[in-house]
C-alpha cells in the first residue's frame, strides 16, 4: 500500500514537472546549445555544409570587411554602455533620491517616471523619429522657436549626432526602471540608520556618498547588469531610428544589428550566413557572460548586510 | 549698516536654500521637470493624432480638436491595423495561459513536495533567467521550420511561453514555499487527493503571485517585435508592434495618420498601466528587487 502511493505521488510530480521542462528544455536550452555548434559549421542558406573548426570566427574577428564591421559595432555598443550608465543609471539615482523624500506629488511622479517603460520600444523608436525630423520633428521646431535656428539639424542624418539621438530616446524610455529600482532599494534601508546619521552630519553629499549609495549597493549591482547585457543585446531602436545597416555610414551599427544583418540578410547585401551569424552569437554571448559575471562578483563584494 | 543687514540677510537666505526647504525645493524642481520630459512626448502623440498633416506642421504643441477623428477612421476603414491588434491578443492571450499555467505547475512541484532533483530541476529553470535569447534566433528560426510553423502564430507563443517560464517559477515556487502546511496537511487526512488540495486549497492562496509574475510576463510579451521580425511574414499574422512598421512604411508622409496609429498602439497599455500603476511597477521591477 506506502508502494503505491509513493508511486502515485511520483506520477503526480512528473506530470506538473515535465511539460514546463519540456518547452525550457526545447525552446532555450536547446537553441543555445545549437547556437555554439552552428557556429563551427559553414553553411549555404539553410543548409549545414561542412565542419570548418574555428574558421567562421576568424573570419568575423580578423578578415576585412568583417573585422572592421565588428570592431565599429563593438565600439558603438561601448558607447552606449558608458552613456545610458550615466543617463539611465545616474539619473536614475537622482530621481530616486527626488522621490524617496515623499515630497508632494510624489505618487505622480513616480507613476509618470515609470510610464514610457511599458512603451513598447517599436512605438518610442517611431515618436522619436518624428520628433528627430529635420524640417517638422518637435525638436528642430523648438530649437527655431527658441531663437537657436543655428542648434537645429539633422539628428538621425549625420554621423556625429544619430547614434546619441537614438541613446537619448532609450534614456528617455528605460529610465524610470533603475529609478524605481534604486527607490525600492532605498526604501529598505532602515530608520534606525537614517536617524543615527541624521545625528552626526547635517551634510547631504555625505548622507548619499557615505550611506544611502553604500546601502543601495545589491540595486546597483542588478541595474548595471541589466544595463550591460541589455546595452549589448541593443536592437529594436537602432533597427528602426538607424536602419539594418546602421545609417548613417555605420555610425548606429550595434552588434545586435549586425548579427541580424549577418545572419538573415538585408535587402542591399541579400546574402544570409548563418555560419558567421553563429559566430558572432556565439563570441556576444561569451563576451556577455564573461563581464556580467566580472560585474557581478565584483559589485557583489562591495554589498554590505544590514 | 545697511550693507551689514543685506548681507547677514543673504547669509540667512543662503542657509534657508541650503537646508531642508530649499533642499526639497530643488528635488521637487528636478521631479517637475523630469516628470513634464516624460510626458510631453506622449501629449505630443495624442495631440498630434487629432489633427491634419498641415496642422502638425504649423503648430504642433496647439491643442487640437478633439471630435475631429478623420485619422482614426483612416486607420479602422483603410488598413490592417486592427487585424494586428487582434493578433496581439490571440499571441499575448495563448502565451499568458500557458505561462501562468504550466509555471505553475512546476513551481507547485518544487516548492510543495521534497523529492530527489529537485533544487536541480529548479536551478534548470533559473539558468533560464539571464540567457538572452535573441542570440540564439538561428537555432530557433531552423527548429520552427523543421516544427513547420514558422509564419505561425505557434512560434511566438511557444518562445514566449519559454522565455516566461523561469521568472515565473521563480517568483511562484519562492511564494508556494512560504505557503503553510496546516490546510494540506488537514485536506490531506481527510483523503482529499494530490490535484484535488492543489486545485481547491492552494491555488486560491497563490493568486498574488499569479498577478505579480503575469504583469512580468505580460508587458514584454505585448510589446515584442525581434522575435515576430524572425519568424511572421504573413501580414494577416503580424502582431502590433511587427504591423506597426508596415503601417509606418506605407503612410510615411500623412503624419496625422502616423501619430494616430502610434496612439492607437500605445492606448491599450498606457490605459491599462494608468488603472494598475502599482501592481505594474511591482511587477516589472520584481526580477530586479528583492
Amino acid at each position: 500500500m506506502p508502494k503505491l502511493r509513493m508511486t502515485g505521488r511520483g506520477l503526480w510530480i512528473t506530470f506538473l514537472i515535465v511539460p514546463p521542462l519540456a518547452f525550457v528544455a526545447l525552446f532555450i536550452v536547446y537553441p543555445i546549445i545549437s547556437a555554439f555548434a552552428y557556429a563551427f559549421f559553414d553553411w549555404q542558406g539553410l543548409k549545414r555544409l561542412d565542419f570548418v573548426g574555428l574558421e567562421n570566427f576568424h573570419t568575423v574577428l580578423f578578415v576585412e570587411p568583417y573585422r572592421s564591421w565588428t570592431l565599429n559595432a563593438f565600439k558603438n555598443n561601448i558607447i552606449v554602455f558608458f552613456a545610458l550608465m550615466v543617463l539611465q543609471n545616474g539619473l536614475g539615482f537622482i530621481l530616486a533620491y527626488a522621490l524617496w523624500r515623499e515630497l508632494p506629488g510624489a505618487r505622480f511622479h513616480r507613476i509618470a517616471v515609470f510610464l514610457p517603460v511599458v512603451l513598447s520600444t517599436i512605438i518610442v523608436a517611431y515618436l522619436f523619429k518624428l520628433f528627430y525630423h529635420p524640417l517638422f520633428g518637435v525638436v528642430n521646431i523648438s530649437l527655431r522657436g527658441l531663437g537657436l535656428d543655428g542648434l537645429a539639424q539633422p539628428w538621425l542624418g549625420q554621423s556625429g549626432t544619430a547614434l546619441w539621438s537614438i541613446i537619448a530616446a532609450q534614456a528617455w524610455h528605460m529610465v524610470g526602471f533603475p529609478t524605481l529600482v534604486f527607490l525600492a532599494g532605498m526604501q529598505r534601508i532602515p530608520g534606525e540608520i537614517l536617524d543615527a546619521v541624521r545625528m552626526e552630519t547635517e551634510s547631504e553629499w555625505v548622507k548619499i556618498t557615505q550611506i544611502v549609495w553604500p546601502l543601495v549597493a545589491p540595486s546597483a549591482t542588478i541595474v548595471f547588469t541589466l544595463l550591460f547585457v541589455g546595452a549589448f543585446n541593443w536592437f529594436e531602436l537602432p533597427y528602426i531610428m538607424g536602419g539594418l545597416d546602421g545609417s548613417p555610414f555605420g555610425s548606429t551599427d550595434v552588434l545586435g544589428l549586425y548579427f541580424y544583418r549577418t545572419a538573415f540578410g538585408n535587402v542591399s547585401a541579400g546574402q544570409q550566413d548563418f555560419g558567421l551569424g553563429s559566430a558572432l552569437a556565439v563570441l556576444i554571448f561569451l563576451f556577455i557572460a564573461a563581464i556580467a559575471t566580472v560585474i557581478t562578483v565584483r559589485l557583489r563584494a562591495r554589498e554590505i548586510q544590514i | 549698516m545697511s550693507t551689514a543687514t543685506t548681507t547677514a540677510m543673504a547669509y540667512q537666505d543662503r542657509r534657508g536654500i541650503l537646508g531642508t526647504l530649499g533642499r526639497d525645493g530643488l528635488l521637487q524642481i528636478i521631479l517637475i521637470a523630469n516628470t513634464i520630459i516624460m510626458l510631453a512626448p506622449i501629449v505630443i502623440m495624442v495631440f498630434s493624432a487629432f489633427k491634419t498633416t498641415p496642422q502638425i506642421f504649423q503648430s504642433p504643441f496647439g491643442i487640437p480638436d478633439f471630435t475631429q477623428v478623420s485619422n482614426f477612421v483612416k486607420i479602422w476603414t483603410q488598413t490592417n491595423f486592427l487585424r494586428y491588434l487582434l493578433n496581439s491578443f490571440v499571441v499575448t492571450g495563448a502565451s499568458m495561459a500557458l505561462i501562468l499555467t504550466l509555471g505553475t505547475m512546476a513551481a507547485y512541484a518544487i516548492g510543495r513536495y521534497a523529492f530527489t532533483g529537485s533544487n536541480f530541476i529548479l536551478m534548470f529553470f533559473l539558468a533560464g533567467l539571464t540567457l538572452p535569447l535573441k542570440l540564439a534566433i538561428i537555432p530557433l528560426f531552423m527548429l520552427m521550420r523543421d516544427l513547420s510553423i514558422l509564419n505561425n502564430q505557434l512560434s511566438l507563443i511557444f518562445v514566449y511561453t519559454a522565455m516566461g517560464l523561469p521568472t515565473t517559477v521563480f517568483i511562484m515556487t519562492g511564494f508556494i514555499r512560504t505557503l503553510p502546511n496546516e490546510l494540506e496537511d488537514a485536506a490531506r487526512m481527510d483523503g482529499a487527493s494530490e490535484a484535488r488540495i492543489m486545485w481547491s486549497i492552494m491555488l486560491p492562496l497563490v493568486r498574488p503571485a499569479m498577478v505579480i509574475a503575469g504583469i512580468q510576463n505580460v508587458v514584454p510579451i505585448w510589446n515584442d517585435f525581434f522575435f515576430p521580425l524572425v519568424f511572421i511574414q504573413n501580414d494577416d499574422l503580424k502582431t502590433l508592434p511587427q504591423g506597426l512598421t508596415t503601417f509606418m512604411g506605407e503612410y510615411t508622409t500623412d503624419w496625422g495618420v502616423l501619430f494616430s496609429g502610434l496612439t492607437l498602439s500605445a492606448a491599450p497599455i498606457i490605459l491599462i498601466y494608468i488603472v494598475l500603476s502599482r501592481q505594474f511597477i511591482a511587477g516589472m521591477t520584481s526580477g530586479a528587487v528583492k
